[in-house]
Protein backbone atom coordinates (compact mmCIF):
# COMPACT_ATOMS: atom_id res chain seq x y z
CA UNK A 1 0.00 0.00 0.00
CA UNK A 2 2.42 2.79 1.12
CA UNK A 3 4.50 2.38 -1.89
CA UNK A 4 1.79 3.86 -3.82
CA UNK A 5 1.47 6.92 -2.25
CA UNK A 6 1.83 9.62 -4.29
CA UNK A 7 4.65 11.28 -2.93
CA UNK A 8 6.32 8.11 -1.37
CA UNK A 9 9.61 8.45 -3.32
CA UNK A 10 10.31 11.73 -1.92
CA UNK A 11 10.05 10.35 1.41
CA UNK A 12 11.66 7.83 0.95
CA UNK A 13 15.26 9.60 -0.53
CA UNK A 14 14.95 12.13 2.37
CA UNK A 15 14.07 9.64 5.38
CA UNK A 16 15.71 6.54 4.47
CA UNK A 17 18.22 7.23 2.33
CA UNK A 18 20.91 4.16 2.49
CA UNK A 19 23.81 6.42 1.34
CA UNK A 20 23.27 9.14 4.46
CA UNK A 21 22.71 6.33 6.68
CA UNK A 22 26.00 4.89 5.97
CA UNK A 23 27.57 8.24 5.76
CA UNK A 24 26.34 9.64 9.39
CA UNK A 25 25.89 5.97 11.54
CA UNK A 26 29.20 6.56 12.76
CA UNK A 27 29.25 9.95 14.02
CA UNK A 28 25.74 9.69 15.43
CA UNK A 29 27.41 6.62 17.21
CA UNK A 30 30.20 8.36 18.65
CA UNK A 31 27.88 11.41 19.74
CA UNK A 32 25.58 9.14 21.30
CA UNK A 33 28.59 7.67 23.69
CA UNK A 34 27.70 11.39 25.16
CA UNK A 35 23.91 10.79 26.21
CA UNK A 36 25.40 7.67 27.42
CA UNK A 37 27.65 8.67 29.79
CA UNK A 38 24.70 11.34 30.95
CA UNK A 39 22.45 8.59 31.34
CA UNK A 40 25.26 6.44 33.65
CA UNK A 41 26.35 9.16 35.66
CA UNK A 42 22.53 11.03 36.11
CA UNK A 43 20.71 7.45 36.93
CA UNK A 44 22.32 6.55 39.99
CA UNK A 45 21.83 9.97 41.40
CA UNK A 46 18.22 9.54 40.33
CA UNK A 47 17.71 6.43 42.10
CA UNK A 48 19.13 7.62 45.75
CA UNK A 49 17.76 11.14 45.33
CA UNK A 50 14.23 9.88 45.10
CA UNK A 51 14.91 6.63 47.82
CA UNK A 52 15.28 9.68 50.32
CA UNK A 53 12.85 11.45 49.04
CA UNK A 54 10.31 8.92 49.17
CA UNK A 55 11.35 7.51 52.27
CA UNK A 56 11.11 11.31 53.97
CA UNK A 57 7.89 11.84 52.43
CA UNK A 58 6.79 8.15 54.30
CA UNK A 59 7.85 9.04 57.34
CA UNK A 60 5.31 9.18 60.17
CA UNK A 61 7.76 10.86 62.73
CA UNK A 62 5.63 13.64 63.63
CA UNK A 63 9.40 15.71 64.35
CA UNK A 64 9.72 15.33 60.26
CA UNK A 65 6.74 17.01 59.47
CA UNK A 66 8.34 19.90 58.34
CA UNK A 67 10.85 17.80 55.98
CA UNK A 68 7.58 15.84 54.62
CA UNK A 69 5.73 19.21 53.70
CA UNK A 70 9.75 20.34 52.20
CA UNK A 71 9.58 17.30 50.30
CA UNK A 72 6.25 17.87 48.78
CA UNK A 73 6.66 21.21 47.69
CA UNK A 74 9.75 19.97 46.03
CA UNK A 75 8.32 17.26 44.14
CA UNK A 76 5.00 19.48 43.13
CA UNK A 77 7.40 22.16 41.51
CA UNK A 78 9.79 19.76 40.04
CA UNK A 79 7.04 17.63 38.38
CA UNK A 80 5.27 20.74 37.41
CA UNK A 81 7.31 22.43 35.32
CA UNK A 82 8.32 21.09 31.95
CA UNK A 83 11.76 19.09 31.81
CA UNK A 84 13.32 20.90 28.92
CA UNK A 85 12.25 24.39 31.18
CA UNK A 86 14.38 22.94 33.69
CA UNK A 87 17.05 22.54 31.51
CA UNK A 88 17.29 26.33 30.23
CA UNK A 89 16.93 27.86 34.28
CA UNK A 90 18.81 25.41 35.74
CA UNK A 91 21.77 24.57 32.68
CA UNK A 92 21.72 28.72 32.10
CA UNK A 93 20.84 30.31 35.24
CA UNK A 94 23.41 28.56 37.31
CA UNK A 95 26.55 29.18 35.26
CA UNK A 96 25.50 32.40 35.09
CA UNK A 97 26.07 33.18 38.53
CA UNK A 98 30.26 33.33 37.23
CA UNK A 99 31.38 29.66 38.02
CA UNK A 100 34.89 29.08 37.38
CA UNK A 101 35.55 25.78 34.80
CA UNK A 102 34.99 23.34 35.36
CA UNK A 103 31.72 24.20 37.78
CA UNK A 104 30.07 26.30 34.56
CA UNK A 105 30.10 23.39 32.04
CA UNK A 106 26.56 22.86 30.55
CA UNK A 107 26.60 19.52 30.68
CA UNK A 108 27.14 19.57 34.77
CA UNK A 109 24.20 21.33 35.31
CA UNK A 110 22.21 19.93 32.33
CA UNK A 111 22.67 16.72 33.99
CA UNK A 112 21.97 18.75 37.67
CA UNK A 113 18.36 19.48 35.94
CA UNK A 114 17.52 16.00 35.06
CA UNK A 115 18.08 15.00 38.31
CA UNK A 116 16.62 17.06 39.89
CA UNK A 117 13.22 16.93 37.89
CA UNK A 118 13.65 12.82 37.21
CA UNK A 119 14.36 12.68 40.87
CA UNK A 120 10.74 13.83 41.53
CA UNK A 121 8.84 11.48 39.25
CA UNK A 122 10.96 8.50 40.56
CA UNK A 123 10.37 9.50 44.62
CA UNK A 124 6.23 9.17 43.71
CA UNK A 125 6.98 5.88 42.27
CA UNK A 126 9.01 5.12 44.96
CA UNK A 127 6.74 6.15 47.52
CA UNK A 128 3.72 4.26 45.72
CA UNK A 129 6.05 1.10 46.33
CA UNK A 130 6.38 1.49 49.76
CA UNK A 131 2.35 2.29 51.04
CA UNK A 132 1.69 -0.45 48.60
CA UNK A 133 3.42 -2.65 51.13
CA UNK A 134 0.65 -4.02 53.80
CA UNK A 135 0.52 -2.56 57.51
CA UNK A 136 0.40 -5.97 58.95
CA UNK A 137 4.05 -6.33 57.66
CA UNK A 138 5.11 -3.40 59.46
CA UNK A 139 3.78 -4.95 62.48
CA UNK A 140 5.20 -8.41 62.29
CA UNK A 141 9.04 -6.37 61.82
CA UNK A 142 8.05 -4.01 65.18
CA UNK A 143 7.17 -7.15 66.99
CA UNK A 144 9.99 -8.52 66.67
CA UNK A 145 11.66 -5.20 68.08
CA UNK A 146 13.38 -4.13 64.66
CA UNK A 147 13.06 -0.48 65.13
CA UNK A 148 11.62 1.77 62.73
CA UNK A 149 14.51 2.03 60.25
CA UNK A 150 15.35 -1.36 60.16
CA UNK A 151 12.07 -1.82 59.35
CA UNK A 152 12.22 0.31 56.75
CA UNK A 153 15.13 -1.14 55.52
CA UNK A 154 14.89 -4.83 55.67
CA UNK A 155 11.62 -5.51 55.38
CA UNK A 156 9.59 -2.48 53.74
CA UNK A 157 11.36 -1.19 51.20
CA UNK A 158 13.20 -4.47 49.41
CA UNK A 159 9.09 -5.66 48.55
CA UNK A 160 8.27 -1.89 47.44
CA UNK A 161 11.36 -1.94 45.25
CA UNK A 162 10.51 -5.20 43.27
CA UNK A 163 7.26 -4.20 43.31
CA UNK A 164 7.88 -0.81 41.01
CA UNK A 165 10.33 -2.21 38.66
CA UNK A 166 8.20 -2.12 36.01
CA UNK A 167 7.18 1.75 36.35
CA UNK A 168 11.04 2.35 37.51
CA UNK A 169 12.07 0.94 34.29
CA UNK A 170 9.16 3.15 32.42
CA UNK A 171 10.81 6.36 34.05
CA UNK A 172 14.42 5.35 32.94
CA UNK A 173 13.36 4.48 29.24
CA UNK A 174 12.00 8.32 29.31
CA UNK A 175 15.40 9.26 31.24
CA UNK A 176 17.19 7.71 28.55
CA UNK A 177 15.64 9.64 25.52
CA UNK A 178 15.03 13.24 27.81
CA UNK A 179 19.28 13.25 28.01
CA UNK A 180 18.86 14.51 24.64
CA UNK A 181 17.35 17.61 25.75
CA UNK A 182 20.33 18.41 26.94
CA UNK A 183 21.78 19.38 23.57
CA UNK A 184 19.99 22.33 23.63
CA UNK A 185 22.21 24.30 26.08
CA UNK A 186 24.93 22.97 24.35
CA UNK A 187 27.06 19.61 24.41
CA UNK A 188 26.58 17.83 21.10
CA UNK A 189 25.35 14.93 21.09
CA UNK A 190 23.77 12.15 19.27
CA UNK A 191 20.49 14.22 18.43
CA UNK A 192 21.94 17.61 18.23
CA UNK A 193 24.18 15.66 16.00
CA UNK A 194 21.60 13.95 13.77
CA UNK A 195 20.51 17.82 13.40
CA UNK A 196 24.03 19.04 12.33
CA UNK A 197 23.83 16.29 9.69
CA UNK A 198 20.57 17.05 8.40
CA UNK A 199 21.24 20.40 7.99
CA UNK A 200 24.33 19.98 5.94
CA UNK A 201 23.08 17.24 3.35
CA UNK A 202 19.43 18.35 3.62
CA UNK A 203 17.93 15.24 4.53
CA UNK A 204 16.34 13.61 7.28
CA UNK A 205 17.85 9.92 7.20
CA UNK A 206 20.22 10.90 10.33
CA UNK A 207 17.25 11.29 12.59
CA UNK A 208 16.01 7.81 11.70
CA UNK A 209 18.91 6.62 12.72
CA UNK A 210 19.55 8.39 15.59
CA UNK A 211 15.66 6.72 16.50
CA UNK A 212 17.24 3.07 15.69
CA UNK A 213 20.52 4.25 18.13
CA UNK A 214 17.82 4.92 20.45
CA UNK A 215 15.77 2.03 20.84
CA UNK A 216 18.68 -0.33 20.32
CA UNK A 217 19.25 0.39 23.81
CA UNK A 218 16.07 0.80 25.31
CA UNK A 219 14.35 -2.44 24.27
CA UNK A 220 16.86 -4.43 25.35
CA UNK A 221 17.06 -2.75 28.73
CA UNK A 222 13.00 -3.27 28.87
CA UNK A 223 13.65 -6.67 27.80
CA UNK A 224 16.17 -7.56 30.26
CA UNK A 225 14.47 -6.53 33.47
CA UNK A 226 11.12 -8.17 32.62
CA UNK A 227 13.87 -11.51 32.83
CA UNK A 228 14.71 -10.29 36.21
CA UNK A 229 11.69 -9.77 37.27
CA UNK A 230 10.21 -13.12 36.00
CA UNK A 231 13.37 -15.08 37.38
CA UNK A 232 12.92 -13.58 41.12
CA UNK A 233 8.60 -14.43 41.00
CA UNK A 234 9.86 -18.01 40.18
CA UNK A 235 12.24 -18.10 43.01
CA UNK A 236 10.18 -17.30 45.33
CA UNK A 237 6.69 -18.55 44.87
CA UNK A 238 5.18 -22.12 43.97
CA UNK A 239 2.37 -21.64 41.31
CA UNK A 240 1.81 -19.69 38.90
CA UNK A 241 -1.85 -19.77 37.40
CA UNK A 242 -2.27 -19.97 33.45
CA UNK B 1 6.87 -12.86 82.99
CA UNK B 2 3.83 -11.59 85.26
CA UNK B 3 1.71 -9.07 83.22
CA UNK B 4 -0.75 -6.34 84.69
CA UNK B 5 -3.54 -3.69 83.04
CA UNK B 6 -4.93 -0.96 84.70
CA UNK B 7 -8.11 0.61 83.74
CA UNK B 8 -6.83 0.61 80.24
CA UNK B 9 -8.68 1.84 77.68
CA UNK B 10 -8.51 2.19 73.74
CA UNK B 11 -11.41 3.76 71.42
CA UNK B 12 -10.64 4.10 67.55
CA UNK B 13 -12.43 7.47 66.20
CA UNK B 14 -15.50 7.23 68.06
CA UNK B 15 -15.68 3.56 68.52
CA UNK B 16 -14.19 2.48 71.87
CA UNK B 17 -13.02 -1.15 71.63
CA UNK B 18 -11.41 -1.70 75.66
CA UNK B 19 -12.70 0.51 78.65
CA UNK B 20 -11.83 0.45 82.16
CA UNK B 21 -9.54 -2.50 81.57
CA UNK B 22 -8.22 -5.01 83.82
CA UNK B 23 -5.92 -7.98 83.52
CA UNK B 24 -3.45 -9.78 86.11
CA UNK B 25 -1.82 -12.49 84.52
CA UNK B 26 0.93 -14.83 86.56
CA UNK B 27 4.23 -15.65 85.46
CA UNK B 28 3.85 -19.07 83.30
CA UNK B 29 -0.46 -19.22 82.88
CA UNK B 30 -1.82 -19.25 79.84
CA UNK B 31 -4.91 -17.37 79.17
CA UNK B 32 -7.29 -17.81 76.40
CA UNK B 33 -9.72 -14.94 75.33
CA UNK B 34 -12.75 -15.55 73.42
CA UNK B 35 -15.77 -13.63 72.43
CA UNK B 36 -17.54 -12.27 69.29
CA UNK B 37 -15.75 -10.99 66.53
CA UNK B 38 -15.34 -7.07 67.73
CA UNK B 39 -14.94 -7.92 71.15
CA UNK B 40 -11.49 -6.34 71.91
CA UNK B 41 -9.50 -9.68 71.63
CA UNK B 42 -7.16 -9.06 69.14
CA UNK B 43 -6.86 -5.29 70.16
CA UNK B 44 -5.80 -5.99 73.59
CA UNK B 45 -2.96 -8.10 72.36
CA UNK B 46 -2.00 -5.50 70.30
CA UNK B 47 -1.93 -3.24 72.86
CA UNK B 48 -0.01 -5.75 74.82
CA UNK B 49 3.34 -5.72 72.45
CA UNK B 50 2.72 -1.38 71.79
CA UNK B 51 1.42 -2.28 68.49
CA UNK B 52 -1.46 0.29 69.47
CA UNK B 53 -0.73 3.09 71.81
CA UNK B 54 -3.55 2.92 74.67
CA UNK B 55 -5.75 6.23 75.14
CA UNK B 56 -5.75 5.87 79.06
CA UNK B 57 -4.59 3.03 82.09
CA UNK B 58 -1.25 1.50 82.33
CA UNK B 59 0.32 -1.96 81.06
CA UNK B 60 3.16 -3.22 83.19
CA UNK B 61 5.56 -5.66 82.91
CA UNK B 62 6.81 -7.82 86.58
CA UNK B 63 5.57 -3.85 87.84
CA UNK B 64 7.25 -2.11 85.35
CA UNK B 65 5.01 0.20 83.18
CA UNK B 66 5.61 0.00 79.51
CA UNK B 67 2.94 2.41 78.32
CA UNK B 68 4.34 5.11 79.76
CA UNK B 69 4.18 7.94 76.50
CA UNK B 70 7.72 8.60 75.07
CA UNK B 71 9.38 4.88 76.09
CA UNK B 72 11.29 3.12 73.22
CA UNK B 73 8.91 0.43 72.97
CA UNK B 74 11.69 -2.03 70.67
CA UNK B 75 13.68 -3.16 74.16
CA UNK B 76 10.18 -4.27 75.46
CA UNK B 77 8.81 -5.98 72.10
CA UNK B 78 12.30 -8.25 72.39
CA UNK B 79 10.87 -9.45 75.13
CA UNK B 80 7.06 -10.21 73.97
CA UNK B 81 6.49 -12.30 70.88
CA UNK B 82 3.22 -12.51 68.74
CA UNK B 83 2.03 -14.77 66.06
CA UNK B 84 -1.16 -12.92 63.59
CA UNK B 85 -4.20 -13.89 62.65
CA UNK B 86 -2.44 -13.70 58.39
CA UNK B 87 0.87 -15.15 59.79
CA UNK B 88 2.54 -12.16 58.41
CA UNK B 89 5.80 -13.85 57.03
CA UNK B 90 8.17 -11.27 55.18
CA UNK B 91 7.36 -12.78 51.34
CA UNK B 92 10.85 -11.74 49.87
CA UNK B 93 12.87 -13.81 52.79
CA UNK B 94 13.30 -17.52 52.72
CA UNK B 95 12.11 -19.06 56.02
CA UNK B 96 16.13 -18.77 57.49
CA UNK B 97 15.52 -15.36 56.42
CA UNK B 98 12.49 -14.78 58.01
CA UNK B 99 13.56 -16.21 61.54
CA UNK B 100 17.16 -14.86 61.32
CA UNK B 101 16.23 -11.51 60.58
CA UNK B 102 15.77 -10.48 64.11
CA UNK B 103 18.14 -12.12 65.85
CA UNK B 104 20.73 -11.00 64.05
CA UNK B 105 19.72 -7.18 63.75
CA UNK B 106 18.19 -7.23 66.92
CA UNK B 107 19.81 -9.77 69.41
CA UNK B 108 23.25 -9.19 67.17
CA UNK B 109 23.32 -12.49 67.12
CA UNK B 110 25.89 -13.96 64.52
CA UNK B 111 24.63 -15.82 61.03
CA UNK B 112 25.83 -19.17 62.01
CA UNK B 113 24.66 -18.80 65.58
CA UNK B 114 20.99 -17.08 64.52
CA UNK B 115 20.83 -20.14 62.15
CA UNK B 116 21.70 -22.70 64.59
CA UNK B 117 18.82 -21.14 66.84
CA UNK B 118 16.87 -21.72 63.44
CA UNK B 119 17.70 -24.81 62.52
CA UNK B 120 16.93 -26.12 66.23
CA UNK B 121 13.50 -24.52 66.11
CA UNK B 122 12.29 -25.55 62.93
CA UNK B 123 13.76 -29.26 63.43
CA UNK B 124 11.29 -28.90 66.66
CA UNK B 125 8.46 -28.22 64.84
CA UNK B 126 8.75 -30.74 62.04
CA UNK B 127 10.04 -27.95 59.64
CA UNK B 128 13.41 -28.95 58.96
CA UNK B 129 13.26 -29.27 55.35
CA UNK B 130 12.04 -25.77 55.21
CA UNK B 131 14.77 -23.86 56.00
CA UNK B 132 15.17 -22.19 52.21
CA UNK B 133 11.94 -22.56 51.68
CA UNK B 134 10.17 -19.48 50.74
CA UNK B 135 6.58 -18.25 52.48
CA UNK B 136 4.68 -18.85 49.28
CA UNK B 137 6.13 -22.49 48.65
CA UNK B 138 4.37 -23.97 52.17
CA UNK B 139 1.34 -24.55 53.43
CA UNK B 140 -0.73 -22.52 55.50
CA UNK B 141 -0.03 -24.57 58.82
CA UNK B 142 3.18 -24.93 57.47
CA UNK B 143 3.66 -20.66 57.36
CA UNK B 144 1.48 -20.31 60.60
CA UNK B 145 4.20 -22.83 61.96
CA UNK B 146 6.78 -20.62 60.77
CA UNK B 147 5.31 -17.55 62.01
CA UNK B 148 5.61 -19.35 65.65
CA UNK B 149 9.17 -20.27 65.50
CA UNK B 150 10.26 -16.82 64.31
CA UNK B 151 8.67 -15.12 67.53
CA UNK B 152 10.01 -17.81 69.58
CA UNK B 153 13.25 -17.49 68.46
CA UNK B 154 13.54 -14.18 69.48
CA UNK B 155 13.09 -16.68 73.05
CA UNK B 156 10.00 -14.18 74.24
CA UNK B 157 9.01 -14.27 78.04
CA UNK B 158 5.10 -13.60 76.94
CA UNK B 159 4.08 -14.45 73.99
CA UNK B 160 1.10 -13.31 72.24
CA UNK B 161 -1.56 -15.94 69.73
CA UNK B 162 -3.66 -13.63 67.55
CA UNK B 163 -6.40 -16.03 66.13
CA UNK B 164 -3.85 -18.14 64.98
CA UNK B 165 -5.97 -20.66 63.38
CA UNK B 166 -9.04 -18.70 61.69
CA UNK B 167 -7.09 -18.21 58.66
CA UNK B 168 -6.51 -22.13 58.13
CA UNK B 169 -8.40 -24.79 56.57
CA UNK B 170 -9.73 -27.09 59.32
CA UNK B 171 -7.12 -30.40 58.33
CA UNK B 172 -4.65 -27.80 59.46
CA UNK B 173 -5.71 -26.43 62.54
CA UNK B 174 -4.28 -29.52 64.35
CA UNK B 175 -0.59 -29.19 63.21
CA UNK B 176 -0.81 -25.36 64.36
CA UNK B 177 -2.46 -26.12 67.78
CA UNK B 178 -0.05 -29.56 68.36
CA UNK B 179 2.90 -26.47 68.67
CA UNK B 180 1.03 -24.58 71.31
CA UNK B 181 0.53 -27.96 73.64
CA UNK B 182 3.63 -28.62 73.54
CA UNK B 183 4.72 -24.53 74.22
CA UNK B 184 2.30 -25.06 77.02
CA UNK B 185 4.73 -27.50 78.94
CA UNK B 186 8.12 -25.46 78.27
CA UNK B 187 6.28 -22.89 81.23
CA UNK B 188 6.33 -19.92 78.59
CA UNK B 189 3.25 -17.10 79.64
CA UNK B 190 1.08 -16.86 76.71
CA UNK B 191 -2.41 -14.86 75.75
CA UNK B 192 -4.64 -16.41 73.26
CA UNK B 193 -7.13 -15.08 71.49
CA UNK B 194 -9.11 -18.01 69.68
CA UNK B 195 -12.69 -18.90 68.15
CA UNK B 196 -11.55 -22.25 69.51
CA UNK B 197 -13.46 -23.31 71.88
CA UNK B 198 -12.65 -26.79 72.40
CA UNK B 199 -9.06 -25.87 72.13
CA UNK B 200 -9.05 -22.93 75.02
CA UNK B 201 -10.76 -25.25 77.15
CA UNK B 202 -8.22 -28.01 76.78
CA UNK B 203 -4.74 -25.61 77.14
CA UNK B 204 -5.84 -22.45 79.29
CA UNK B 205 -4.86 -22.27 83.07
CA UNK B 206 -8.02 -19.23 82.74
CA UNK B 207 -10.79 -18.66 80.25
CA UNK B 208 -11.76 -14.87 79.46
CA UNK B 209 -15.07 -13.94 78.17
CA UNK B 210 -14.51 -10.55 76.71
CA UNK B 211 -17.73 -8.53 75.85
CA UNK B 212 -17.82 -4.72 74.92
CA UNK B 213 -13.96 -4.05 75.75
CA UNK B 214 -14.44 -5.66 79.11
CA UNK B 215 -14.08 -8.95 81.17
CA UNK B 216 -17.45 -10.19 81.68
CA UNK B 217 -16.13 -13.76 83.17
CA UNK B 218 -13.45 -15.36 83.90
CA UNK B 219 -12.15 -18.16 85.58
CA UNK B 220 -10.95 -21.90 84.99
CA UNK B 221 -12.18 -23.40 81.85
CA UNK B 222 -14.49 -25.95 83.52
CA UNK B 223 -16.48 -23.14 85.27
CA UNK B 224 -16.80 -21.08 82.40
CA UNK B 225 -17.42 -23.61 79.49
CA UNK B 226 -19.65 -25.60 81.62
CA UNK B 227 -21.32 -22.91 84.41
CA UNK B 228 -20.88 -19.98 82.98
CA UNK B 229 -22.95 -17.39 85.61
CA UNK B 230 -22.87 -14.16 82.94
CA UNK B 231 -25.73 -13.85 81.03
CA UNK B 232 -24.14 -12.59 77.65
CA UNK B 233 -21.15 -15.77 77.96
CA UNK B 234 -24.05 -18.31 78.23
CA UNK B 235 -25.70 -16.78 75.09
CA UNK B 236 -22.80 -16.39 73.66
CA UNK B 237 -21.54 -20.51 74.30
CA UNK B 238 -24.83 -21.53 73.00
CA UNK B 239 -24.20 -19.84 69.87
CA UNK B 240 -21.05 -21.51 69.35
CA UNK B 241 -22.22 -24.78 70.24
CA UNK B 242 -25.46 -24.18 67.98
CA UNK B 243 -22.80 -23.70 65.14
CA UNK B 244 -20.68 -26.61 66.26
CA UNK B 245 -23.32 -28.78 65.87
CA UNK B 246 -24.24 -28.05 62.44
Amino acid sequence: MIPRLPRWDRVRESFFNGERLRDSFPRLLEAFVLDIKIFAWSTPAILALALVLAIARSSRNPALFPIRIFVIGYIDVMRGVPVILWIYLIGFGVPGVGLERPFNSPLLWGSVALVMTYSAYVAEVFRAGIDSVHESQRAAARSLGLSNSQTMRFVILPQAIRRVVPPLMNDLVSLQKDVALVSLIGPIEILRQAGIDKSKFANFTPYVAAAIIFLSITIPLTRTTDHLLARERRRTSATRVR
Amino acid sequence: MKLEMRQVAKSFGSRTVLSGFDLDVAAGEVVSFIGASGSGKTTLLRCVNLLEPIDDGAIFLDGDEISRIGRDPNPIRRRIGIVFQSFNLFPHMSVRQNITLALMRVLEKSADEATGTAKNLLARFGLADKLDAYPDQLSGGQQQRVAIVRALAMNPELLLLDEITSALDPELVGEVLDVVRELKGSGITMLIATHEMMFAQEISDRVCFLDAGRIAEQGPPSQVFSQPRDERTKQFLRRVQALGKT
